[in-house]
């Protein structure tokens, strides 16, 4: 296909993605208002009101706010394509994309952009509501959007990594249920690693989670345990090793040709 | 060298085709075969021969273990895009989301092939009301009656406007009314130079359609020809007659074996070179009367079951004298 016909294609899924979104709002967007309000009301108030101010004069509830939205923009980019993508392999409804002459990256890109589409239309929802319970100036704003543009895309494409090897919708629930969710609470969303002693301290730096959390919250803040640099090149390494996964996968039909 | 379709090349050109799959079945044997363009070809073959994976190699839902396929001269493991742009599948499985609905469905499988908007938009609404489901575009897919789901997968199969529509039982399951419409459609498309590829198990429905005509059984073709040809070769015909009585001891008559059905019912089984007017004076002298007769089956279906009979007994002593020789 050509140029043209492939944006007509990437548009074509992307458009499906963000339709399926909002079709099924009280499922993808009003949940995780839901539960991240619990965490402002519960962390943030009532337990932060008695810890004080954290790394720079911040209050806890203002130091967390960055973490949680970053939480909600990861597990919902991933919980979107994981569940998208299954979904269209369970019902055979991808075979609609593998016999059309659309290109393995038009796929991947359609999907991801989808499921980061969601994660910014949850985080913006978050931050939102955040703003009720909270005052937030965001210091550097293209590294806040950077930030969650390239934590959006890495958790998107490890979703479709899981979906295309999963088999049963089980196969679905247990990454986030086992990796992600371990990974997002030892990510520095509550907390400051500098306030961990070693050797908690050096194995929390492995966790590619704290990279994303502390680059949007030096993008809001300007506070963060790791080198800015550092972060985004991670980030980056995230990026491109996923994707290469993701389209190899795609091209050797792993788990959708036979 | 990137190819063009060439649309005077074969419509389908399928060399020494081999298909084993993981668990060490041999679906497909290194089968070959040519279907001409504008050709409304059948392929037959009984249920576990091959003729679904040979389609999920054409379509590239399968890969292939060797060999190739040239849909109009384009090949299809090299320029799997190219060759995907021709080809309009409608699959034996239902395999669309059930939760959209079937103009949706239509105007992003266009959107797939990289149809714009608004002429995907024309053409869901065309093929939609040819195929009688217009009504019920806006409805949930799941929604749909059995007959109208496997119309909605033409329709969508339509929406690139393909050079060859394969057709993977099309009708399974389907009242006589909607598949009498649905050949129709079918007929009309191939008429205005579609090529088609049918396989399905009503024969009777390969044999009024279809011009030519491959039988595939374990992975290898036993029968390429004609469906003209193929039909003269068979040489006996049964016939139902529906008579006053039918006497304790049938008579003997010379080239005609008769068969007692019920007290009102016979069939007779003759030669095609046989003619029918003797028959019945034979059978008014023994004192049969006959009010009404009809052929017993289909006549490809009797072929069809031959050939396949046939094959599998080659088969059988070509694995045995291999044991042999081994």
């Amino acid at each position: 296909m050509n140029a043209s016909g492939n944006l007509v294609a990437l548009h074509t899924i992307v458009r499906r993605e963000i339709m399926r979104i909002m079709r099924i709002w009280t499922q993808t967007l009003i949940p995780p208002a839901i539960t991240m309000t619990l965490y402002f009301v519960i962390f943030g108030k009532l337990i932060g009101s008695r810890i004080g101010t954290i790394e720079g004069g911040f209050t806890y509830m203002q130091y967390i706010v960055p973490g949680l939205v970053m939480m909600s923009i990861i597990t919902n980019s991933y919980g979107n394509i994981s569940s998208s993508f299954f979904g269209a392999k369970f019902s055979r409804a991808v075979e609609e994309m593998l016999v059309s002459p659309m290109p393995n990256w038009v796929i991947l890109l359609g999907y991801v952009t989808g499921a980061v589409a969601r994660g910014v239309a949850v985080g913006a929802l978050v931050l939102v509501i955040a703003l009720f319970f909270t005052h937030l100036q965001v210091v550097h704003p293209l590294i806040t959007f950077a930030s969650v543009l390239l934590g959006a895309t890495i958790f998107s494409l490890a979703g479709f990594v899981n979906a295309v090897y999963a088999k049963k919708f089980d196969d679905i629930a247990l990454v986030p249920t086992f990796v992600l969710t371990p990974l997002t609470y030892l990510g520095g969303v509550f907390y400051s690693v500098n306030m961990l002693s070693e050797p908690w301290q050096s194995i929390s730096r492995v966790n590619p989670i704290l990279y994303m959390v502390n680059a949007f919250r030096f993008g809001v803040l300007g506070v963060s345990d790791v080198q800015i640099g550092v972060a985004f090149g991670v980030m980056l390494l995230f990026v491109v090793g996923l994707s290469a996964i993701a389209l190899h996968l795609l091209k050797r039909g792993i788990g959708l040709r036979s | 060298m990137p190819t063009q379709p060439s649309f005077s090349a074969p419509a389908l050109v399928v060399d020494n085709l081999r298909k084993t799959y993981g668990n060490g079945v041999e679906a497909l044997k290194g089968i070959s075969l040519t279907v001409q363009p504008g050709d409304f070809f059948a392929l037959l073959g009984p249920n576990g021969a091959g003729k679904s994976t040979l389609i999920g190699i054409l379509s590239s839902l399968v890969n292939a273990t060797g060999g190739d396929a040239q849909v109009f001269g384009v090949s299809v493991n090299k320029q799997r895009g190219k060759a995907m742009q021709l080809i309009g599948l409608v699959p034996q499985e239902i395999n669309f989301n059930q939760f959209e609905k079937p103009f949706d469905i239509c105007v992003n499988e266009a959107g797939f092939y990289g149809i714009p908007r608004k002429i995907a938009v024309e053409r869901a609404e065309k093929y939609l009301k040819e195929l009688r489901l217009w009504d019920k575009a806006q409805h949930q897919a799941r929604m749909l009656s059995g007959g109208m789901k496997r119309r909605l997968m033409i329709a969508r199969a339509m929406m690139n406007e393909p050079k060859l529509l394969i057709l993977d039982e099309p009708t399974a399951g389907v009242d006589i009314e909607i598949r009498r419409s649905m050949w129709q459609f079918v007929s009309d498309i191939n008429a205005a130079g579609t090529t088609v590829i049918l396989t399905t198990h009503y024969l009777e429905e390969a044999e009024q359609l279809c011009r030519n005509i491959a039988i595939i059984d374990r992975g290898t073709i036993v029968e390429n020809t004609t469906m003209k040809r193929l039909l003269s070769t068979l040489d006996v015909e049964t016939f139902v007659f529906d008579v006053s009585n039918v006497p304790g001891e049938l008579p003997s008559l010379p080239g005609v074996t008769l068969r007692r059905v019920d007290d009102h019912t016979m069939e007779a089984e003759m030669s095609r070179a046989h003619d029918l007017n003797s028959l019945f004076t034979a059978l008014s002298a023994h004192g049969i009367t006959v009010t009404s007769m009809r052929n017993k089956t289909n006549r490809l279906e009797e072929l069809f079951v031959r050939l396949v009979e046939q094959g599998r007994n080659e088969q059988d002593r070509n694995e045995k004298a291999a044991e042999k020789a081994a």
